[in-house]
């Protein structure tokens, strides 16, 4: 069994991704998604992989482009105003059919915003956010131990299916410190070949890496086998957690560290004898509506939680399809809610 | 009287790391020219069952089609910063950018100076032919000064547009980069040189020497408005006085 | 002087007549026959004064020449 060892979330990202076998990791720095960087930069030349500080977030996406092309697990991370420099990247990454790990410890927007944490990013992260249709996977990690499974999950999932895979963390998450059992690192070997990468066109025909065909009827074809994809993965990763929602009235619907704070929230009103649960997106995209409209069908009210204007909350709207009461409450501009807070927005709603 | 060409030597042809594939140039362009130069050159060092070739945004996107070698089509401007994350995730590859004065030298200004600057062991081919071909003949960072583009319809003015950017001259102050050097195709003497150029850059990054760049003096006949030979003799006498040929750092 | 000859490959020339230009013998010219792209094609009008030089072929930015050379004489 793994150690048990008190480590700071962004840390844990970074040695979960070493042990997930990231080869190369390309970064600009940040704030609040430092530490991570720093991680990196300490201990991937030791291990002969390769650390790169870019020039900027734009050329650190293409060096993962680059490396994902080359067949190798690849990162980078930063916060918010980075992410959107990231975006043409992700771009051409999903549109080459590349696997790929990025990492947002989303921060206060829009603009330059602040450096407390925030969850305004969720459009961003599952609604596109680059050019074009296209998704990626975004795994929601609650807690520090949660955002090293999921990192290994992130890398597993994007060599599956070729896509770039979001770990959606705030800053909360990427500065907490909690005791984490890191998972052993994977067997090189283990991993998948990947014929399709661009190694050297030895013995076969050449592999071409791209995002392109002049050809509306090609390019609609390459939109559908993208497309076929993503259905395959709504089909296959949708992953979410229920807390005490089985007897509930009130579902709060939120992820991430605002989920953790909600979970207080739902122990409190417990307490009072209110019938309160907590449903929780693991991957917010794809995002669990058939789970959720479940729940919908036996609660009178679904609270959605988020540290943003209500992103989610659209999601949360078009599962629900008005078989439940669907208020909002959210904090903005880094304003992180109390378990107090949320309890006052229950009692509002709850019978 | 006809000749027998069964009984003689072939001197000349397609090199073997190049495809069937017809160029989609306008006639007279040069990136044919340089295309076949990189051919032969991957040939010659017989390297094309490891490399790669990078496939910018412009006229030469297409540039995947026209090797026998593995290819990445990337973003416009980003070719230093993915040839970076090519060559380190498999140093064991030949890795050749191929980029247009504007991904070059505008859009990618920030890629392509810092993996100069970092001495990536990368083979860098940059075509400069002071115009954007693709997109129907606007001012590029390398137009000359008075020069008339879809842009600049007066004439490149300075006052506002600044001058012509001598990119290699900037990749030259650097301390990284092995081999920086200004070449043209005007004539066979200036192919025959370019040629040796452009092998000496692929030999670099194969003896692990690091950063290479050889800019390529370019036409653009049909943006231009030139007949192909007035654009060649265009560059011999105007274009040379703004971008000077010859090697601006050796340190092979 | 060696004996050389040319082969164009007519439907890649675009009939931009560097490879006209280029030829130090004065080999080359235009045909006044378009292939099927509609370009004006090049030919040797002057094949005796072809020597295999290259030089057309170095320039030809559609690689349609291969150039052949007479074999020297044992």
């Amino acid at each position: 069994m793994a150690e048990r060892q008190l480590l700071r979330g962004n840390e844990v990202i970074a040695e979960a991704a070493i042990r997930a076998g990231c080869q190369c990791y390309f970064a600009y720095p940040i704030t609040p998604q430092a530490e991570l960087l720093e991680h990196m930069a300490r201990n991937m030349p030791r291990l002969g992989r390769t650390f790169i500080q870019a020039e900027s977030e734009v050329a650190a996406i293409n060096m993962v482009y680059g490396a994902a092309s080359a067949g190798v697990r690849t990162m980078t991370s930063s916060s918010s105003p980075g992410i959107s420099l990231k975006m043409e990247g992700i771009s051409y990454i999903a549109g080459s059919n590349l696997p790929a790990v990025i990492v947002n410890v989303v921060r206060g927007g829009p603009g330059l915003g602040n450096i407390a944490p925030s969850q305004c990013d969720y459009f961003q992260a599952t609604k596109g956010g680059g050019h074009g249709d296209y998704h990626m996977i975004v795994l929601a990690p609650s807690t520090v131990p949660e955002a090293a499974v999921l990192t290994t999950l992130a890398f597993d999932l994007a060599d599956l299916y070729r896509t770039p895979v979001m770990i959606l963390a705030d800053g909360l998450l990427g500065q907490m410190l909690e005791p984490v059992e890191l998972p052993d690192p994977i067997d090189p070997a283990s991993l998948p070949r990947k014929p399709w990468a661009t190694t050297g066109a030895v013995g076969r025909d050449p592999n071409i890496i791209l995002s392109f065909d002049l050809g509306p009827e090609n390019l609609k074809r390459m939109n559908e086998t993208l497309q076929t994809k993503y259905r395959e993965i709504r089909a296959r990763e949708i992953r979410y957690e229920e807390t005490d929602v089985a007897d509930a009235d009130l579902v709060i619907a939120a992820y991430g560290s605002t989920a953790r704070i909600a979970k207080s929230a739902v122990r409190m009103a417990r307490a009072e004898g209110l019938k309160v649960g907590l449903f929780r997106p693991i991957t917010v995209w794809p995002f669990p509506y058939d789970a959720l409209r479940a729940v919908a069908d036996h609660v009178s009210t679904v609270l959605t939680v988020e540290m943003s204007a209500g992103q989610m909350w659209e999601d949360v709207r078009l599962a629900v399809a008005e078989r439940a009461a669907t208020p909002f409450y959210g904090e903005m501009g880094g304003v992180v809610p109390t378990p107090r807070n949320i309890l006052d927005e229950v009692r509002k709603h709850a019978r | 009287m006809p000749v027998d060409v069964a009984r003689m030597t072939k001197v000349f042809e397609r090199p073997k790391s190049l495809t069937e594939a017809r160029y989609t140039y306008c006639p007279g362009c040069h990136h044919g020219i340089i295309t076949r130069i990189i051919g032969q050159t991957i040939d010659e060092l017989g390297i094309a069952e490891r490399t790669v070739g990078i496939a910018p945004v412009g006229c030469s996107v297409f540039a995947y089609l026209w090797y026998r070698c593995d290819a990445v089509q990337v973003a416009h401007g980003r070719a230093s910063a993915v040839a970076t994350g090519l060559k380190r995730a498999k140093p064991e590859l030949i890795v050749f950018s191929y980029q247009g004065d504007g991904d070059f030298a505008s859009i990618g200004t920030a890629e392509s100076l810092h993996a100069a600057n970092r001495g990536e062991n990368i083979t860098v081919i940059f075509v400069n032919n002071q115009i954007y071909g693709m997109t129907g003949g606007e001012m590029a960072p390398t137009t000359l000064v008075h020069q008339k583009t879809t842009t600049t319809p007066d004439g490149r003015d300075p006052a506002t547009c600044g001058y012509p950017i001598r990119f290699s001259e900037i990749i030259a102050t650097l301390d990284a980069p092995v081999y920086v050097t200004r070449q043209a195709l005007y004539d066979t003497r200036r192919i025959q040189d370019c040629t040796r150029a452009v092998k000496k850059a692929f030999q670099n990054q194969v003896d692990g020497k690091g950063y290479s760049l050889v800019e390529i003096l370019s036409t653009c006949p049909t943006n231009w408005r030139m007949s192909p030979t007035k654009a060649n003799e265009h560059v011999a006498n105007v274009v040379t006085q703004v971008f000077p040929l010859g090697d601006l750092v050796d340190r092979g | 002087m060696p004996r050389g000859t040319i082969v164009i490959d007519a439907e890649r020339c675009k009939g931009c007549g560097l490879c006209i230009a280029a030829c130090p013998q004065k080999v080359l010219a235009f045909s006044g026959t378009l292939n099927a792209s509609g370009y004006d094609v090049a030919r040797m009008e002057n094949p005796e004064a072809c020597v295999g030089c290259t030089f057309c072929a170095l320039t030809c930015p559609d690689i349609a020449i291969t150039v052949y050379r007479e074999k020297k004489s044992a």
